[in-house]
């Protein structure tokens, strides 16, 4: 009944996209193409995070972490060994001599904030609520201090620069493309499912049989790919990596992404991503015209603040938007989704 | 030798005075709602920069100044509450969270466009720069008034709290809120007394900050907030006792581990709390001292 | 006394009170009794002011000679004030505070220290034990003690009308014996009783009124007696062969 699917909706969106970058691409500057390339960036992570957030109810502000870790690998693996000589003289030779081309350095970077995810997930993700929350974020900090450290690998304090370029609007859309179409697979099958099951109710959803520990770190991990291959592009687009690129501020940011977008809704976190992006971009040559600096950071934190008290389901209310359901992608049943990223209290009438 | 540990345990007390400080209020306010308030570091901040200001006006006695950064901490405190949490009251445990954090930034960034991110420098009057020599160390009196203050403070509070009728309240609106009311307590009226309290000993540990770091800027309260926060963790979340006992344990290991360490890792320092708060999360997550059982929603 | 008229409450999205209507007369034992989830806790919330009605009202005279009051939206903390306590579901005493602190929070309220004084001996009268304990902490007690702690908690706030809810609960018989005894005594000294309980066979024994409620309405309604000898009640609650 409900399974009509339209099996040219995906692929007509595909099409319709690549369209968009073309002319973007052949008529506007380099300006522009960069705030699109943010934008894109934006959405990978704000959907990304939407699986570990929204999903499965887990609120983790590690986002950044791993956009760190993926974002250092593969800046490290791309930097041209004449660089590398130059910058990081301590680095082991094995490693001096690679340089290797964006795409398998981008996945190993994303491979690698996988890894980290599942290290750290499975001390970390037995912790419930905001402690996990808390707990994520000083994942962030101790990262950055381990970053710091690190100075035969990463230069310590002063980061690398000069990066490769290697990050335009075509990389950013296929990873765009591959990022929603993985979450959206996942969001509609038996492990995204398993997913909200653990939200809404975790006894209930281990009762009825669902692995715990293995979904939370799957939602985790998973997350943390995304993370690291946003990671991967943004460093490649700003051609700067510091260990403090990647902080608390984004950490924010991207939840402010998911919480208006709507948790649970990947078209949600996709438009509250470009919103903010555009947002940012809006308002920074108006902070710098007034010399008011911070203003950007205080509209967005006051309008987080207005939407949870108004109307807490996001924008999008975690659904996705009707003309999706009723094309046969949307699960129709999914009914009201509070915004709630742990448990909801009470559970008993 | 003697005298470098003398030293260190010196400064472990002094940090730890300040961490205790605002591991109060936070313990407090998560006693009271089961809010972590991130926010509550940057009332540390806005304590800091009002002690400048009152500083710099330069006739004002330091009991007085005391006063004032206690109310202007407190009033932050009742202000935060009354506009932001308390139209969350009843929303999943994370909204609070997200809020607190929203809050947190809104008021650094204020901080950064009224006040610029540049640091300033704490202008400590001559009569708390004296150094004073008891026994194998020395110290200024500044150091000594941290000390002195954070004492005198948590004194009155440990007595308010379990000799007042107001702080009987306080202890069953934070354990029991519904049948609190049912005593007919005005919770809302509690709840916001806590804000006030902890608040207001958090702009006291700014003021405290300030003179001791010599430099403040719009985000100094970050870091110590979250610490503060570890520090509440460790003696148990929602037990004043616990914070005053995890604050100051808190202040010896940072100091310690820095001081005692080869100088490679003194900058692992704030790794190292935070992984310590992560440890205690996961095996004891009620603390030392803490008595209600944390972890669920 | 106490007038509930056609009160409907929803908790969450949840239709729990389907328009009931009792009534509490001065100097009465009113009990309430029916199954798990029928209403009976949520109609004392409601009373209390801890929840709030959607439609209908609640009127309350604390004394024949006084006016009567909507107390409908008057906030829970203004109805203690008024001369309604509650000893809540589950006994629910402040653990962390002495047996002692938890009698004085239940007088929290009042400013005639002579008379707070004088209530606290009446009420060691009442639960001797809780004066053997009363440096402890609550939370350390028995059950049975701190049923007892909780109702003497109750009683301390002096009011006209004590709500109990199921206060046999978990109890031991001879302890809800002396229980019941207790709070005949207390409704000697002019105390007015409404009474939660699914333990129904006692209640309608200790009341002189009492309803029948049954998700969220209220199904029968009679004396004590009445409803112990009504065929349904017995079939349903009494476990009559």
């Amino acid at each position: 009944m409900r399974r009509n699917r339209s099996r040219w909706l995906f692929p007509t969106v595909i099409l319709a996209g690549a369209i968009l970058v073309f002319i973007l691409r052949s008529t506007t500057n380099d300006y522009v193409l960069a705030i699109a390339c943010f934008a894109g960036i934006n959405i990978i992570l704000a959907v990304s995070l939407n699986l570990t957030n929204g999903f499965t109810g887990l609120f983790s502000l590690g986002h950044p972490a791993f956009m760190a870790v993926g974002g250092y690998i593969s800046a490290i693996m791309t930097f041209p060994v004449a660089r590398k000589t130059m910058l990081l003289p301590a680095l082991p030779s094995w490693l001096a001599t690679q340089q290797w081309s964006f795409l398998p350095a981008m996945v190993l970077g994303g491979l690698g904030a996988t890894l980290a995810a599942f290290l750290v997930g499975f001390p970390v993700l037995r912790l419930k609520g905001h402690y996990l929350a808390v707990a994520t974020l000083g994942f962030i900090i101790i990262l950055q201090v381990l970053i710091t450290n690190m100075e035969s690998f990463t230069r310590g304090p002063l980061g690398l620069n000069g990066l490769p370029m290697l990050t335009n609007l075509w990389w950013v859309y296929m990873c765009v493309v591959i990022t929603v179409y993985v979450c959206w697979k996942v969001k509609h099958s038996s492990l995204g499912r398993s997913m909200l099951a653990i939200r809404e109710n975790e006894m209930a959803a281990e009762c009825l049989g669902i692995p715990l520990a293995r979904t939370r770190i799957m939602a985790f991990a998973l997350g943390a790919f995304f993370a690291g291959i946003g990671g991967g592009l943004w460093a490649h687009l700003v051609t700067v990596i510091t260990p403090t690129s990647f902080s608390v501020v984004m950490a924010f940011n991207l939840v402010v992404m998911v919480v208006v977008g709507g948790s649970g809704s990947i078209t949600g976190a996709a438009f509250a991503a470009i919103m903010l992006t555009l947002m940012a971009e809006v308002l920074r040559p108006l902070e710098e015209s007034l010399e008011a600096y911070g203003i950007s950071e205080i509209i967005i934190a006051a309008g987080l603040l207005l939407i949870l008290i108004f109307r807490s389901q996001g924008v999008f209310g975690g659904q996705e938007p009707g003309f999706l359901v009723r094309s046969g992608y949307g699960p129709s049943d999914e009914g009201k989704n509070p915004l709630s990223f742990g448990k909801v209290k009470g559970g008993t009438a | 030798m003697g005298s470098y540990l003398a030293e260190q345990l010196l400064n472990g007390l002094i940090l730890g005075s300040m961490y205790a400080l605002i591991a109060i209020g936070f313990s407090m306010i998560y006693g009271i709602i089961r809010l972590i308030n991130f926010a509550h570091g940057d009332i540390v901040m806005i304590g800091a920069f009002v002690t400048l200001g009152l500083v710099m006006n330069g006739k004002i006695s330091f009991m007085v100044i005391v006063v004032l950064v206690l109310l202007a901490g407190a009033l932050m405190g009742i202000l935060i509450e009354r506009v932001a949490f308390r139209p969350m009251r009843g929303a999943p445990q994370v909204t609070g969270f997200i809020t607190s954090l929203a809050i947190s930034i809104l008021l650094q960034n204020l901080g950064i466009l009224l006040l610029t991110a540049q640091p300033r420098n704490f202008f400590i009057p001559d009569y708390l720069q004296v150094f004073l020599h008891i026994g194998p160390v020395s110290l200024r009196t500044i150091d000594l008034a941290i000390i002195v203050t954070a004492i005198v403070f948590m004194t009155l509070l440990v007595f308010l709290v379990k000799y007042t009728r107001l702080g009987m309240a306080m202890r069953a609106t934070a354990e029991n809120l519904n049948v609190a009311r049912l005593m007919g307590i005005n919770i809302n009226r509690i709840i916001m007394l806590t804000f006030a309290i902890g608040s207001g000993l958090a702009g006291v540990a700014g003021m405290m900050w300030g003179g001791k770091y010599g430099q403040i800027d719009p985000l100094l309260g970050f870091v110590p907030g979250l610490k503060a926060f570890v520090a509440a963790v460790i003696g148990g979340v929602g037990s004043i006792t616990g914070a005053m006992m995890g604050g100051y344990l808190l202040g010896f290991a940072e100091v310690l581990f820095v001081g005692l360490l080869p100088p490679i890792y003194s900058s692992y320092r704030d790794a190292f709390v935070f992984t310590t708060l992560i440890l205690i999360l996961l095996v004891l997550p009620t603390g030392f001292f803490g008595k209600k059982t944390e972890g669920e929603a | 006394m106490l007038e509930v008229r056609d009160s409907h409450v929803y908790i969450r999205q949840t239709y729990v009170l389907k328009g009931i209507s009792l009534e509490v007369r001065h100097g009465e034992i009113v009990a309430l009794i029916g199954a798990n989830g029928a209403g009976k806790t949520t109609t004392l919330s409601t009373i209390s002011g801890l929840t709030r009605a959607s439609r209908g009202s609640i009127q309350f005279r604390p004394d024949k000679d006084m006016p009567q009051r909507d107390i409908t939206k008057v906030p829970a903390e203004e109805i203690v004030n008024m001369g309604i306590s509650q000893c809540p579901e589950g006994r629910q005493v402040f653990s962390d505070l002495s047996v002692w602190e938890n009698l004085l929070i239940g007088a929290y309220l009042r400013k005639d220290k002579k008379a707070v004084q004088s209530d606290l001996k009446w009420v060691c009268g009442l639960f001797p034990i809780l004066r053997e304990r009363s440096r402890q902490s609550a939370g350390s007690l028995s059950g049975g003690e701190q049923m007892m702690l909780a109702i003497g908690r109750a009683l301390m706030s002096s009011p006209r009308l004590l709500l109990l809810d199921e206060p046999s609960l978990g109890l031991a018989p001879q302890l809800v014996e002396l229980i019941f005894e207790m709070l005949e005594q207390i409704n000697a000294k002019g105390t007015t009783i409404l009474l939660v309980e699914q333990n129904a066979r006692m209640a309608l024994e200790l009341a002189q009124r009492a309803y029948v409620m049954e998700t969220g309405n209220i199904t029968l309604s009679g004396t004590g007696k009445e409803l112990a000898e009504n065929e349904e009640v017995r079939r349903a609650y009494l476990g009559a062969n």
